[in-house]
């Protein structure tokens, strides 16, 4: 194999808006091999953009979910947003085996059959949001009344926190989220708050256990309670901005494509085109390994783009049409191999539940400000939007 | 076509049972398990589905 210098380009590349993914993806995919990019942080990564070469990626024991490692790319910084702290039970960052006795604790709490049984209760809190949209005039930002507190109310019921507390819940892990609106600091203490708030939730439930999961991840024992704090954080981040971009992304979507509106189909296709968590599942080599014929080395940072994978014409027919009868299963929005996500089928209910209930109660529902207008997260780690005004 | 499932590769996902529920169930322990080894004809194209979206690589089809 003669292995020119290759290329360098710079990473991460503005996102246009819509139609997301950034149109460079494309001539990346073209590429042989894999694409050497440059992070504003002077940090070298490959990245990675055919969907089989993500896949390959992604169930590689060679292959490094551990940001401890060095080379781990530091995608999330060189954007801005402060690195996460490691904290125990943030099993997201564990390799096989380490990260299994996590996985497997938790995986009886997100089985089909366990969502399904979550939907009334899924099914009140998004009707509550609309009311209190509905109330409050013919007007509403979708993303901070609607796509932002559903999710957030979703999994502060799922973790037991007391109905009393979940408004104080979901005011932290907004600030948490917002990019723009809130600082370095503020975001910092967020965190904090919330930290210090789920450790006093995992003493509460040793004290007087009850009928849910923190109480019974603690009886079955293979979590440390000081593991539990990260694990439940882990859960609250790795579920709250990913879901809300994804709806307030696919609302968009369906009214620019209103043929589609109350087709549930709607629910898997918005994941593929979407594909908010781009930038999420970062990687190291930790021996070499060769990916397309690409020697990667002990040490190389690796950035499989889920995106970019998504809409890989190979895998999915004309990718950037929106096409929800077309079979999207396959893609990868929500990561491949042992750290897919967790929370897929919680997902899936939750956006056929918001989509279906906000287009049947608001059948009016339009945007307020033309698309063109809509301010884009560029500077996410997940990508989604500010704000979205809508009216009715 | 027989199918066999590996409860210590199964991460959980449920890609299976999504696809393919007639076949494929999630224990008490959220792990795979199986309703029926040797499906009939009919769910042979989403056995196949299912075996190839699993992500850990759980699901395997033998063609005997
Ligand atoms: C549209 C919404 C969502 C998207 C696009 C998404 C995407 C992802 C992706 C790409 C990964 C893999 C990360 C990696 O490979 O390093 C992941 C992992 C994970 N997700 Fe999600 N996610 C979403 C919602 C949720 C929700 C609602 C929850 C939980 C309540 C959740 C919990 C998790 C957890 C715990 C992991 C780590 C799993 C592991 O390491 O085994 N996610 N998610
Ligand atoms: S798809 Fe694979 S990992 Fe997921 S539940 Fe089925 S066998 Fe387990």
């Amino acid at each position: 194999m003669t292995q020119a210098e290759p290329q360098v380009v710079d990473f991460p590349l503005r996102r246009p808006g819509a139609p997301f993914p950034p149109p460079g993806y494309a001539g990346y995919r073209g590429r042989q091999g894999l694409v050497l990019s440059r992070l504003p942080n002077g940090d070298r990564v490959w990245l990675v953009t055919r969907h089989e070469d993500v896949r390959a990626v992604l169930t590689d024991p060679r292959i490094s979910s551990n940001p401890e490692h060095p080379g781990f790319p530091n995608v999330g910084e060189s954007l801005g947003v402060p690195k996460q702290d490691q904290i125990p039970g943030w099993f997201v960052g564990l390799d096989s085996p380490e990260h299994d006795r996590f996985r497997k604790a938790l995986i009886p709490e997100f089985t089909v059959r366990r969502v399904r049984a979550m939907r009334p209760a899924i099914e009140r809190t998004v009707d509550e949001r609309l009311d209190a949209m509905l109330a409050a005039g013919d007007s509403a930002d979708l993303v901070a009344d609607f796509a932002l507190p559903v999710p957030s109310l979703v999994i502060s019921a799922l973790l037991g926190v007391p109905p009393a507390d979940r408004d104080f819940f979901e005011s932290r892990t907004r600030t948490l989220v917002a990019i723009r609106a809130s600082t370095d600091q503020q975001r910092d203490a967020a965190a904090k708050d919330l930290l210090r708030y789920i450790s006093r939730l995992v003493a509460i439930k040793q004290k007087w256990p009850a009928d849910d999961l923190v109480s019974r991840l603690l009886a079955a024992g293979t979590i440390a309670p000081h593991e539990l704090s990260g694990v439940l954080m882990l859960l609250l981040i790795a579920g709250h901005e990913t879901t809300a971009n994804n709806i307030a992304l696919g609302v968009v979507t369906l009214l620019e494509n209103p043929e589609w509106i109350g087709d549930d189909r709607a629910v898997e296709e918005t994941l593929r085109f979407h594909s908010v968590a781009d930038l999420v599942s970062l990687r190291v080599a930790v021996e070499d390994v060769e990916i397309s014929g690409q020697l990667v080395r002990a040490g190389e940072g690796i950035v499989p783009l889920v995106a970019a994978a998504n809409h890989d014409d190979n895998s999915f027919e004309c990718p950037h049409m929106f096409d929800p009868s077309r079979s999207a299963r396959h893609h990868v929005a929500f990561g491949y191999g042992v750290h897919q996500c967790l929370g897929q089928n919680l997902v899936r209910v939750e956006m056929e539940i918001a989509y279906r209930k906000l287009f049947e109660r608001i059948p009016t529902l339009a945007l307020a400000v033309p698309a063109e207008g809509l301010s884009f997260k560029h500077d996410g780690v997940v990508h989604g939007l500010h704000a979205l005004p809508v009216r009715w | 076509m027989r199918i066999t499932a590996d409860t210590n590769r199964c991460v959980g996902a449920g890609q299976c049972v999504l696809t393919a529920p007639q076949v494929f169930d999630q224990d008490d322990d959220g792990l795979v398990t199986l309703l029926l080894a040797d499906p009939g004809a009919g769910e042979e194209a989403t056995v196949r589905l299912a075996a190839g979206l699993c992500p850990s690589g759980a699901v395997t089809v033998h063609e005997d």
